[in-house]
């Protein structure tokens, strides 16, 4: 790789992780910045995942007033500051993060992501948003698509006991090890808006349900011009009028009680934070290391199942064309 | 999510967590996270900078403290109205017992090592406490619920054996790296720098009758006014050099095997003694023995590289040099730590010379100081995964949701589209010794094993008890505890040199022997059947037991069961992990519709064909029941000991 070798500070601190994907990779991790927006429970999981593994920077925005329904699955805030108010979730959860590892830079962006131009987006190598309306996600990731450079793109968002996570790595390569050997790979990857606009109908059988019912749900929010998680139980009418219309026109089924699930609590649970966190943090590390198979191009967890499912939402082959 | 039932579950839990490591921290904060209001933690380790990366409650200024005692503190400072108890202490400890077991609702384990794990499975199940237990590596982890009778028990299901290696490829056919690591670790530097009474196979065994050991053992000695570069040089040549040249003349070993080559200093390092010396200033000027370094003194900076024969050699001088220049009063005492940055210096470089010898690739520091240490690969992901797993199933366990326990298995490669996947629990083993009482079979010669043979490498080692009481039939043959007198002690030592069929109370084919821990209230019956020959290569213990499922060791093996909670173990390695065997021990279901990666292997053990062995075995005890006349009784001290010094 690039020649700098790792300190001997940073070998002593990184040592069982260096274990685990070399040397190299953690030079790169060292160089990588990532931008995350959206404070809740999952987000502040991940953060915390990859300031320990040791990226160069990690810049946060969240402009939201810190308030006691903040607090909830949120680790990094402490109840105690959040009562003086004035601070955003953003600010107090720097603060916390700068402790967890000094060699990592962390600093906060004030502003909405829609906002920021071409050249903000430019200074990351991993972008990670999370509750924001479906067509922040769709600008956002189209910016990263404009770069020259190559910028991985994250969507994260929990629902009650469910999680999902999308993927845009673009066109990636990477290395994978294959017994004695190591193999150079590459993947192509749709954009939100393009995985999210293929008609279910091309989709084969098996695609998990979350899939289906996040989209109705986003959606719905979309649709009564709500923020994303701005829902509740007496929503169901519309969500299930909405999902019937949809599933209708496709001739899918979605279960009703699952969305009633999805939408009962605008909270986040975390053990699926940690879940959803943990996995997500993963992916960014293999992402900028350019090691092991990334995930493509949607994780789903559902705590009633326990399964963590990888769908690859793409045009059946047979309709491609 | 939260129901008005799972809530009030989850707030009036007590839970026992134990290890406050990779998974203990993320496990509390998790817990604290999700409304548990009380929680006990126990770990005996204080914090290294190695777990900073991770354990993220834990800071550069909180190294040298308590884990549990951290841990809480961190977690009290975002939930600061919940009650977290810590232990500082060891599971193991007399007053963790099953009283205290029993406060809880449900026990959740972050554990690194076998024994601790064994040691809570059996606490759990006399107190008739749920169990949740979690192990990583690497990308690689799994959750399995423990629940007495409903599941099974965590020792239903055989665990990797630590790898051992026959002693003749450590001293005289070395093929691999880790052979080599071995030899520098547990022979070479335990012999000139631990305990001088130690057995040690160091010398490689030759008819020549000049290398019997009470002449070798000389040649380790330093001698009186010797110069400690020339001392260095002479054991440089004569393990090196010598050593081999006397393994070489058995042309017996190398018909079907490379012939390593003779190393000696003056072909590596001509130059003459006063020009490698290093620069001792550099080396270490404080007293503190940490500082004290072999690659700073000769400039060596970084560990990932790999040093030529060379550079090990010149290392090899510096840190034996060092040690006796500036830690020569440890010099007998020391046993390998793979903290000890001068030990890793020596080991390195004297395991990559012998490499060198035998043709077997060099290894850098970094690489050396894992393999000997035992390192085992974490990130915090996998823990973080892995604790969110535990708090759902603890969850469940709360609610009585029997049906909806599972284990769950982290993979690092998508296997039928997952990457989390669950599976049913399996039901107790009825042929598990520990969960179902179900007797065990040793196979041992009684006319030459010890007692004590018996005791270390069968009831500690394999049956991994703490407190053993041994008995044969109402005779009491040996006991471990407190609160024993003199006299029973001396009984005690004395029964542990005895030959087992020449025990006051003889133990000999047929016999069968109650094996009991006070502490775990486990009792395992072993039936004894005499066997005349074994083995050396594949039954180096002269023992076989049988019941006791135990899978065959794993190669390449990362982590053994030394660990955290464990503190006579010789290695303390805080780490959060069972081997990678065992991590990927998954259902046979989704076994068959797919090739495993590599490291899966070798953890399929056929159970049946062991239960069908050891029910053949109990018929043929029947018929050979031999029956004791020389009884001591169990409540008849006096006369034992009377009959003891009798005897002597």
């Amino acid at each position: 790789m690039d020649g700098e070798e790792l300190t001997e500070q940073e070998t002593a601190l990184y040592d069982r992780q260096i274990r685990v994907w070399g040397a190299d990779a953690q030079r790169r991790l060292s160089k990588s910045h990532i931008l995350v927006c959206g404070m809740k429970g999952t987000v502040a999981e991940f953060c915390k995942n990859i300031v320990l593994a040791g990226v160069g920077s990690l810049t946060l925005v969240d402009d939201r007033v810190v308030t006691e329904e903040a607090l909830f699955a949120n680790f990094l805030i402490q109840p105690d500051e959040s009562m003086f108010g004035g601070k955003t979730i953003a600010e107090v959860c720097c603060d916390s993060l700068k402790e967890f590892n000094p060699m990592v830079r962390v600093s906060v962006e004030k502003g909405d992501l829609s906002s920021f131009g071409l050249e903000f987006y430019e200074k990351f190598d991993v972008i990670v948003v999370s509750c924001c309306s479906f067509t922040t996600k769709k600008l956002v990731n189209e910016k990263c698509r404009k770069l020259s450079k190559h910028v991985a793109f994250y969507t994260v968002d929990c629902r009650d006991s469910c999680g999902e996570i999308f993927v845009d790595l673009q066109n990636h390569k990477y290395s994978k090890q294959k017994i004695d050997e190591t193999v150079e790979c590459q993947l192509q990857y749709l954009s939100f808006e393009e995985a999210t606009s293929i008609p279910w109908t091309d989709l084969p059988k098996k695609v998990s349900n979350l899939y289906f019912a996040m989209r109705v749900i986003e959606q719905f929010e979309e649709s009564e011009g709500r923020r994303n998680g701005e829902i509740s139980i007496h929503d169901l009418p519309g969500v299930l009028n909405l999902k019937k219309e949809l599933c209708e026109a496709n001739s899918r089924q979605v279960p009703d009680t699952l969305l009633e699930r999805l939408i009962t609590s605008a909270r986040e649970f975390p053990p699926v934070c940690a879940i959803i966190g943990g996995i997500l943090g993963q992916e960014v590390i293999k992402a900028i290391s350019g090691k092991g198979d990334p995930l493509k191009n949607f994780f789903f967890f559902d705590v009633m199942d326990g399964k963590g499912i990888v769908e690859d939402i793409k045009p059946s082959p047979n309709k491609a064309n | 999510m939260a129901s008005q039932q799972q809530s009030s579950a989850i707030k009036g839990a007590k839970v026992l967590m134990v290890g406050a490591g990779g998974i203990g921290c993320e496990l509390l904060k998790t817990l604290a996270l999700s409304g548990f209001q009380d929680i006990h933690i126990i770990d005996m380790d204080t914090i290294e900078v190695s777990n900073l990366n991770r354990q993220f409650l834990f800071r550069q200024s909180h190294v040298g403290q308590s884990k549990a005692k951290v841990a809480r503190d961190a977690v009290l400072k975002f939930r600061p109205h919940m009650s977290i108890t810590p232990h500082h202490a060891n599971v193991r400890d007399s007053d963790f017992n099953v009283e205290f077991f029993k406060q809880f609702n449900v026990v959740l384990n972050g554990l690194d090592n076998l024994d601790a794990r064994r040691h809570v499975n059996r606490l759990c199940l006399a107190a008739d406490v749920p169990l949740v237990e979690s192990g990583t590596t690497g990308f690689l982890g799994q959750v399995t619920v423990h629940v007495k009778g409903k599941t099974e028990c965590y020792e239903c299901k055989p665990k990797p054996a630590p790898k051992t290696y026959p002693v003749c490829t450590i001293t005289s056919t070395p093929s691999k790296f880790i052979h080599c690591i071995v030899w520098a670790k547990d022979l070479l530097f335990a012999k000139l720098f631990g305990d001088k009474n130690q057995e040690n196979d160091l010398n490689v065994r030759s008819s020549d009758a000049a290398t019997s050991s009470e002449h070798a053992n000389d040649v380790f000695e330093r001698r009186k006014d010797e110069d400690v570069d020339q001392y260095g040089r002479r054991i440089y040549d004569h393990v090196f050099g010598y050593n081999i040249e006397v393994a070489l003349s058995n042309e017996e070993t190398w018909k079907t095997r490379n012939r390593p080559k003779p190393i000696y200093s003056k072909d590596v390092l001509p130059d003459k003694l006063t020009q490698l010396n290093g620069n001792l200033d550099k080396s270490g000027a404080t007293d503190d023995f940490s500082s004290v370094s072999a690659m700073a003194s000769l400039g060596l900076k970084n560990p990932q590289d790999k040093w030529s024969l060379m550079e090990c050699s010149r290392v090899f001088l510096e840190a034996l040099k060092l040690f006796f220049l500036k830690r020569v009063k440890e010099i007998g005492n020391l046993s390998f730590d793979k903290d000890d940055q001068l030990a890793v210096e020596f080991v390195t470089a004297a395991a990559n010379i012998r490499a060198a010898s035998f043709g077997i690739p060099l290894h850098s520091l970094f690489e050396a100081k894992g393999i000997a240490g035992n390192i085992v690969h974490a990130v915090a992901t996998t823990n973080a995964i892995v604790a969110g797993l535990i708090v759902i199933e603890a969850i469940k366990v709360l609610q009585k949701d029997a049906d909806n326990y599972r284990m769950t298995y982290c993979l690092q490669h998508i296997t039928q589209k997952m990457l989390l996947m669950p599976v049913e629990p399996y039901e107790p083993d009825k042929s598990c010794y520990v969960c179902s009482e179900t007797p065990l079979l040793l196979e041992i010669n009684t006319h030459r094993s010890k007692l004590r043979d018996f005791v270390e490498k069968v009831v500690k080692a394999k049956l991994g008890m703490n407190f053993p009481l041994i008995m044969h039939g109402t005779n009491l043959l040996y006991e471990v505890g407190d609160d024993l007198d003199e006299a029973m002690v001396a009984n005690y030592a004395a029964n542990l040199e005895k030959v087992l069929s020449e025990l006051p109370s003889p133990i000999t084919g047929g016999t069968m022997l109650s094996v009991e821990d006070l502490q775990q209230e486990l009792i395992c019956n072993i039936n004894i059947k005499h066997r005349e020959e074994f083995d050396e290569e594949k039954e180096p213990d002269g023992m076989v037991l049988t019941g006791w499922t135990q899978a065959p060791p794993v190669e390449e093996e990362k982590a053994n069961g030394n660990g955290a909670s464990s503190s006579n173990e010789l290695q303390v390695e805080p780490v959060e992990t069972k081997k990678d065997a065992e991590l990927e021990e998954i259902p046979e279901s989704s076994r068959r519709k797919r090739k495993l990666p590599e490291d899966s292997e070798g953890t399929d053990v056929d159970v049946s064909n062991v239960v069908n062995e050891t029910k053949n075995h109990k018929e043929v005890e029947k018929l050979d029941d031999d029956d004791d006349d020389d009884l001591v009784m169990f409540d008849d001290w006096a006369s034992a000991t009377n009959k003891k010094k009798r005897l002597q």
